[in-house]
This record gives C-alpha cells, sequence and structure tokens, in this order.
C-alpha cells in the first residue's frame, strides 16, 4: 500500500491544463494546411500530381486541398517548386459541413458552429458517445480512446464513451465503412434515441482516406448516416478530436480558451 | 532439412524466381510436413490467380528461411491441415482469395467474408452476397450448454470482431472468432504496385504498428531494388521501432492492470503511454510514426541535437514507466489474476504456429531481431523477452522484459546519433528486380510481421501478401479461453491484444 501511495506522490497530477492553455505539441507537429496563392505558380500540377489521395485540385485561385481526403504526408509540401505549401501548427481542424473542409488558397477555414439551442439545451452539459469502427486501421480509435485517459479526462467536459447506443447521444464514427460492417453500422444508429449526432473522425470516415478507391469500402461515414460533425486528420491528434467535440459543444469561448493559434 | 528442395533466402534479400525451383505438389508438400515435423515454422502459405502456391518456412533458432513454390493443375489440393495445424487458416485464405480449395480441411470457413478475387470461382460456391459472420459456427450442445454471441460492435473503443462462446454455466468450452469486418482490400490494393498509396496501405496495416509495417514494406522494396540503407538511418528506424513498442506494452501493461481491478497502474500507464507517443511524434511530427521511413531510408532524420533532447525525455519517461509497472509485480491481488488466467499449453503453442510475444510467454525463444536480424538488431542486438507459464502473467511479464530491452537499446541509440551526422535523403524512384521474389520480416511488437512480394516481368507486385502477428495469434486466444471463466475473457483477450485490422486486411 505505501508503494501505491509513494507512486501516486511521484506520478502527481497530469491532467493537462487545456482548454486553459494550449499543450505543447511536437517540433514536427502538421496542422491546417495553408497555400500561399502569391507564391504559387500558374499553370503547375505538381502539388496535385504529388498527393496519393487526389486532395488537391486546381481552383479558380490555385489549388484547393481537401481536407476531408488530406493523410497530412508532407508529399505535396515536398515537391513544390515555389515552397507555397506548408503545414502550419494550427491543430483545429474540425467543421459542420463537408464542404467547408475543401480550402482555396488563403482561405480560412470555418471551424464547427455549435449545436442548435435545442441540442444544445439536450446535450451541451452532457454528451454520451458511442464509438463504432468501420474498418480502418484502428489509429484514430488509439487517439479517441486516449481522450479517456487522465492526461485529456474527457469526463470533465461531460463527454463519456457508452458501452451501448441506448445510452448513447451521438455516434462517432472511425474508418471508411467496410460493406462488412454496413449492417452494423446502420444498426447502431438506428439504436440511438432521437435526436442524436455522427461525429466522423478521420480521412477514412470522412472520405474512404487512403482506401478510397477500394470498393471493399463505402467511402466514409456519410454513405451510411447524416454526419453532424467532420474531424479530419490520418489520424487527427488527439487535441484536434477534442477541439472539434468541444466547439461542437459551444465549450470553447465559454472557458476562456484563446481565440487565435499562432501560425 | 538435409536434402532440402526449398530455396534459402535471407530477410529482406531478394531472390530470382528462376532460383526458386517450382516443384510438384507433393514435393511441396512433403517439404513442409517434414520441415514443421522437425520444429520448423509455417511462416507464410499463400496463392495467387494463376494457381501457384508459395511457402516461407523458418528455422527460427538456427537463423534460417526458406522458400518454396509449386503450381496446381487444378484449383484443388489435399488440405495440409490435417498433418499441419499451422497452415488452418493460410488455406482457409487462399481458399477465400482464390477459389482453391484444400480438400478435407477440416474447418473450412471463411476468413474475412469477401468475394474471390478470380470472378466466378468460388470456394463455397457462393452465388448471391456474402454476409460478415453468417458461417457454421461451431456448437455444443447439451443440457446447461449456452452460448454468448458478442459483438461486431463492442463495448469500449475497439475495433470490430465478432465471437461465440459455447459455454457452461461460467465455463468456456469453445470460443470461436469470426472476423472480416475490417477488410478493405489492402493487399489486392497492392497488386500492380509500388503505387504513391503503397507505403500508406502498409502504414495502415494496423495502425498501432504503423512502423512495423511501414519498415517490412520499405525494407521489402529494398531487397528488391538492390539498396543498402546507410547504418545511422537504420538505427533511427530502430529507434521508432523500439518506441512503438514501449508505448504499446505499456499501454497494455495498464490496460491488464484495469482488467484485473488494479487502478493505480492502469491509470498511469494510460497517460504514460501517451508520453511514448508523443517521443516519436517529435521524430516525425505523427503520434503513431506515419510518415516517417521511406524506402531507401527516412523522410525525415533524426538530427543529433533532437536526439540530446529526447535523451532527457527518455529518462523522465521511463523512470515514470519503471514507477508504474513496478507496483504489479508487488500487488498480490494482480499476481493471483494474472497466474490463474489464459494458460496456453506451449506444445499446442507450437503447433499452431504462435509468434511473438504469446509464443515467448510459453518459452518459445523466437524473435525476429534475434533470428532474423534487419536493420541495426544484428549489430545491436536486444536481449529476448522470455516466460515460461504460458499464462495472461507470463505474457505481461515477456512485455515488462521487452520494454527494459527496449529502454536499453533506446538509451543507447540516442546517446550515440546525439554526436554523429545524418544521413542524406534518400531521393529518385526505386526500379525494382523482375521476376524475383523478397520475403521481408520485422518484430513488431506483437510479434513476426512478415511481407513478401512476387514481382512481374516489368518489376510491379505481381503478389503481395502481408502476414500480421495477429493471424498467428488469434487461435491462440481460442486455446487461452478453454475451461477458463467466460468473466476472465476481458483479461485474456487483453493479455494476446490481436489487432482485428491486420487480420483483416
Amino acid at each position: 500500500m505505501i508503494h501505491i501511495l509513494l507512486s501516486r506522490w511521484r506520478q502527481g497530477h497530469r491532467t493537462l491544463p487545456y482548454p486553459k492553455t494550449i499543450p505543447v505539441l511536437p517540433g514536427r507537429f502538421r496542422g491546417l494546411p495553408r497555400i500561399d496563392a502569391q507564391a504559387c505558380p500558374e499553370v503547375c500540377h505538381v502539388c496535385a500530381e504529388a498527393c496519393p489521395t487526389e486532395a488537391i485540385e486546381l481552383g479558380p485561385t490555385g489549388p484547393d486541398i481537401d481536407l476531408g481526403k488530406c493523410l497530412f504526408c508532407d508529399l505535396c509540401v515536398e515537391a513544390c517548386p515555389k515552397g507555397a505549401i506548408a503545414f502550419t501548427r494550427d491543430h483545429r481542424l474540425s467543421t459542420r459541413d463537408r464542404d467547408h473542409l475543401v480550402l482555396a488558397p488563403d482561405q480560412e477555414l470555418q471551424l464547427a458552429e455549435k449545436l442548435n439551442a435545442e441540442l444544445m439545451r439536450l446535450f451541451g452539459r452532457s454528451l454520451k458517445i458511442r464509438v463504432v469502427s468501420a474498418g480502418g486501421c484502428n489509429g484514430c480509435e488509439v487517439d479517441v480512446n486516449v481522450l479517456g485517459t487522465l492526461a485529456w479526462d474527457l469526463g470533465r467536459f461531460g463527454i463519456q464513451y457508452v458501452a451501448a447506443p441506448r445510452h448513447a447521444d451521438a455516434v462517432l464514427v472511425c474508418g471508411p465503412v467496410t460493406a462488412n460492417m454496413e449492417l452494423a453500422l446502420r444498426k447502431t444508429y438506428a439504436a440511438v434515441p432521437d435526436p442524436k449526432i455522427v461525429i466522423a473522425v478521420g480521412a477514412c470516415a470522412i472520405s474512404g482516406g487512403p482506401y478510397y478507391r477500394q470498393e471493399e469500402q463505402l467511402g466514409g461515414a456519410s454513405s451510411v448516416v447524416p454526419v453532424d460533425l467532420f474531424i479530419p486528420g490520418c489520424p487527427p491528434h488527439p487535441l484536434t478530436i477534442l477541439d472539434g467535440l468541444l466547439r461542437l459543444l459551444g465549450k470553447l469561448e465559454q472557458e476562456g480558451r484563446i481565440t487565435s493559434v499562432k501560425a | 532439412m538435409s536434402d532440402i528442395q526449398f530455396a534459402p533466402c535471407r530477410n529482406g534479400r531478394a531472390l530470382l524466381m528462376k532460383d526458386v525451383p517450382e516443384l510438384l505438389f507433393p514435393e511441396f508438400q512433403d517439404e513442409i510436413l517434414q520441415a514443421v515435423n522437425s520444429g520448423k515454422r509455417l511462416a507464410c502459405l499463400c496463392a495467387d490467380a494463376e494457381l501457384r502456391l508459395f511457402a516461407v518456412l523458418a528455422d527460427d533458432p538456427a537463423g534460417a528461411l526458406w522458400i518454396g513454390r509449386t503450381r496446381l493443375d487444378h484449383p484443388h489440393y489435399p488440405s495440409l491441415t490435417p498433418h499441419c495445424p499451422q497452415a488452418h487458416l493460410f488455406e482457409r485464405e487462399l481458399a477465400e482469395q482464390f477459389g482453391i480449395v484444400p480438400e478435407k480441411h477440416p474447418w473450412f470457413k471463411p476468413v474475412r467474408y469477401h468475394a474471390s478475387w478470380v470472378e466466378g470461382r468460388d470456394a463455397w460456391q457462393r452465388t448471391g452476397p456474402i454476409e460478415p459472420g453468417v458461417t457454421d459456427f461451431f456448437r455444443v450442445e447439451g443440457e446447461e450448454v449456452h452460448e454468448v454471441a458478442v459483438g461486431p460492435v463492442h463495448a469500449g473503443v475497439i475495433e470490430p470482431g465478432h465471437f461465440r462462446f459455447q459455454c457452461h454455466g461460467e465455463t468456456v468450452f469453445h470460443l470461436e472468432i469470426a472476423l472480416g469486418y475490417q477488410h478493405r482490400g489492402i493487399e489486392r490494393a497492392m497488386l500492380g504496385g509500388p503505387h504513391p498509396l503503397s507505403l500508406k496501405f502498409a502504414e495502415t496495416v494496423a495502425g498501432d504498428t504503423t512502423l512495423g509495417h511501414g519498415w517490412a514494406y520499405c525494407q521489402l522494396l529494398e531487397g528488391l531494388a538492390g539498396i543498402e540503407v546507410p547504418p545511422r538511418s537504420q538505427w533511427v528506424r530502430g529507434i521508432a521501432l523500439e518506441l512503438e513498442r514501449c508505448a504499446n506494452h505499456t499501454g497494455d501493461l495498464g490496460a491488464l492492470a484495469g482488467d484485473a481491478g488494479f487502478l493505480p497502474t492502469a491509470s498511469f500507464c494510460g497517460r504514460i503511454r501517451g508520453d511514448w507517443l508523443n517521443l516519436t511524434a517529435e521524430l516525425c511530427g505523427s503520434r503513431l510514426g506515419r510518415d516517417l521511413l521511406r524506402p531507401g531510408g527516412l523522410r525525415v532524420d533524426l538530427e543529433p541535437e533532437v536526439a540530446k533532447m529526447l535523451t532527457s525525455r527518455l529518462a523522465q519517461i521511463w523512470g515514470d514507466t519503471q514507477n508504474a509497472i513496478e507496483l504489479l509485480w508487488g500487488a498480490a491481488s494482480v499476481l493471483n489474476r494474472f497466474e490463474a488466467a489464459g494458460f496456453v499449453d506451449p506444445i499446442q503453442a507450437r503447433e499452431v504456429g504462435l509468434v511473438g510475444v504469446p509464443a515467448r510467454a510459453c518459452g518459445i525463444e523466437q524473435d525476429v531481431r534475434k533470428d532474423h536480424p534487419f536493420g541495426p538488431y544484428a549489430e545491436h542486438p536486444v536481449a529476448l523477452g522470455l516466460a515460461q507459464s504460458g499464462n495472461v502473467h507470463s505474457r505481461a511479464w515477456v512485455r515488462w522484459r521487452e520494454l527494459q530491452a527496449s529502454h536499453a537499446f533506446l538509451a543507447e541509440a540516442f546517446e550515440a546519433l546525439a554526436d554523429s551526422a545524418t544521413d542524406p535523403k534518400p531521393t529518385g524512384t526505386m526500379a525494382l528486380a523482375p521476376e524475383s521474389l523478397c520475403v521481408s520480416l520485422t518484430e513488431g511488437w506483437r510479434g513476426e510481421i512478415l511481407h513478401l512480394a512476387v514481382t512481374d516481368a516489368s518489376g510491379r507486385f505481381a503478389r503481395y501478401k502481408i502476414v500480421d502477428p495477429s493471424f498467428h495469434n488469434w487461435f491462440g486466444l481460442a486455446l487461452a479461453l478453454r475451461g477458463e471463466q467466460i468473466s476472465d475473457f476481458p483479461l485474456c483477450n487483453k493479455s494476446f491484444n490481436l489487432s482485428y485490422c491486420g487480420h483483416d486486411l
């Protein structure tokens, strides 16, 4: 017993102070990508060709990046002859609308808005989430799970993962939704009482991710259920996932979190 | 194998197809059965659409690998499984993929519930849509016998799989595991490659084993292209692989503590696992080690100053890890639970061909880093983690020993790399040898990872086979449950902590 107490003393209190302060992200962290339209040469397709998931398409003002398809792999950055693409250190990536994930050069990302008044009344102080892993690589699950540890302590925001759809307010989907998981996802969604929300975590759940061409999968959660929150990444950093969840619940302004992150 | 007909090969070295003699099926079969009877291991058995069969045999204590092939005249052959249980899942897999029927297979069911790759040739003559988990499960009949079905969607943040327990009261007579829900077609997607996404597919075979599988893929390409990776880059790869092992072993030991109701270690380790992942993120920006590796070397190198910074972070994390895990071994309630649950008979472990942590927990001295060394491990060996009892305690203890060995490796590596200059970044594309074969093995944190590629006349992948350690080990979990209480399933399951997506591909 004394050893347990001594350990407790040594290990200390380790819950992150977020959202009061932003945890230090690793030096090589790749957050929101930015394309500098001034530096981007005209009629150049190199970045689009380098992208393995066709996340970059040439739009009217230059290359548009679809964060829902992006694997944050850096190949476009390496390919660009002018150094016009960079991944910033901004971890905030979530949106309410699939279309908002497609970013033109220099365009601001329209971050997720909070739920409507009725849903805020129901879920604003208590959101129970059923996680469905539907294909994919278990990478997103790793970083979804980590929010439950004492370092992040999801419970202090009133958010909790639950074991049954009947206890849930939301379904959180990881993976591209394999053909073999379609029925299970439909049944889980149907078993969650109305009103309910769906959260798609990771490139797979948004667009099929690296598997987008495979006929064994359906191309993401919205092929099966209506999605209310998109959290991009491959996998998204736990901070990105938490940021998305807290924005959905309108928690960030309330708790006095800083409003901008330095690039 | 005195009169050997399979071709000897080395980990990560390519062979020309013509140097691997095509045996007649009876010779091929004899060779495998004799080898397995004399204690060697069937590391891989697979087929392709042209009815060719390939097998990889391993003699781990001797550090030897062999590869053999045959070609069938018809899409059926006498099953090896009745004489060689190690073949059982491989034969079901090749039946499902190519419609080749291993006749008299004693447990002939689909593996991943997908359509045959060869149109019109289905091993079960199925014509309609294929439903996952719909098969003839083994059933125990009798008074007071009942069946418990769990999944595919599980109660936690866990991947999907379907489990059927045949129970008598609390006692489990038999557990059957039906997977395939995570099947997204990775092997098929590799055909015709390497493509721009091929490395990403390898990294996402099992996301928690990004480095184990990513390295196996890179090593395979390097073997087929005849490229040597600079020693310092190999060391950095070794660092990344050991960090991956440390993160997962720490997480597993914490989760085991949680399942035994011992909360201090459970909560400390949940956090410390993240600290390990954050070290990996310092290498490449991704906690899972995405985009660190590149065929030929590294995408981002570990600069001396970063190595220096990581040395002090390692010391801090290691102190916390040691402190959290050593509590386990002093807690009688934990030891009681660990020692009484999840026994796998070491003889059966060999028969079914377990690999990695569960094999070493049965006293089987097997580790790719020692037996078929790759990367830095020939020059910088790591101590083998070993235990003898085959139960949950042994699997936990092996993880602890491996954590200690990995920490020693990491401490040495960080110190050495803090004083040496980085390697140039690999550039250009690689031309792979045509009409060749290569076997690439790494030791991921779960165990042996095998990637095998066969190239066509233009040096593209004509077949790409991936064997995650979970593919060998899921059956071990079923064995561990025999005669146990069903309430011990979570503890036993966690002591294996196998990958669903790595199995399902």
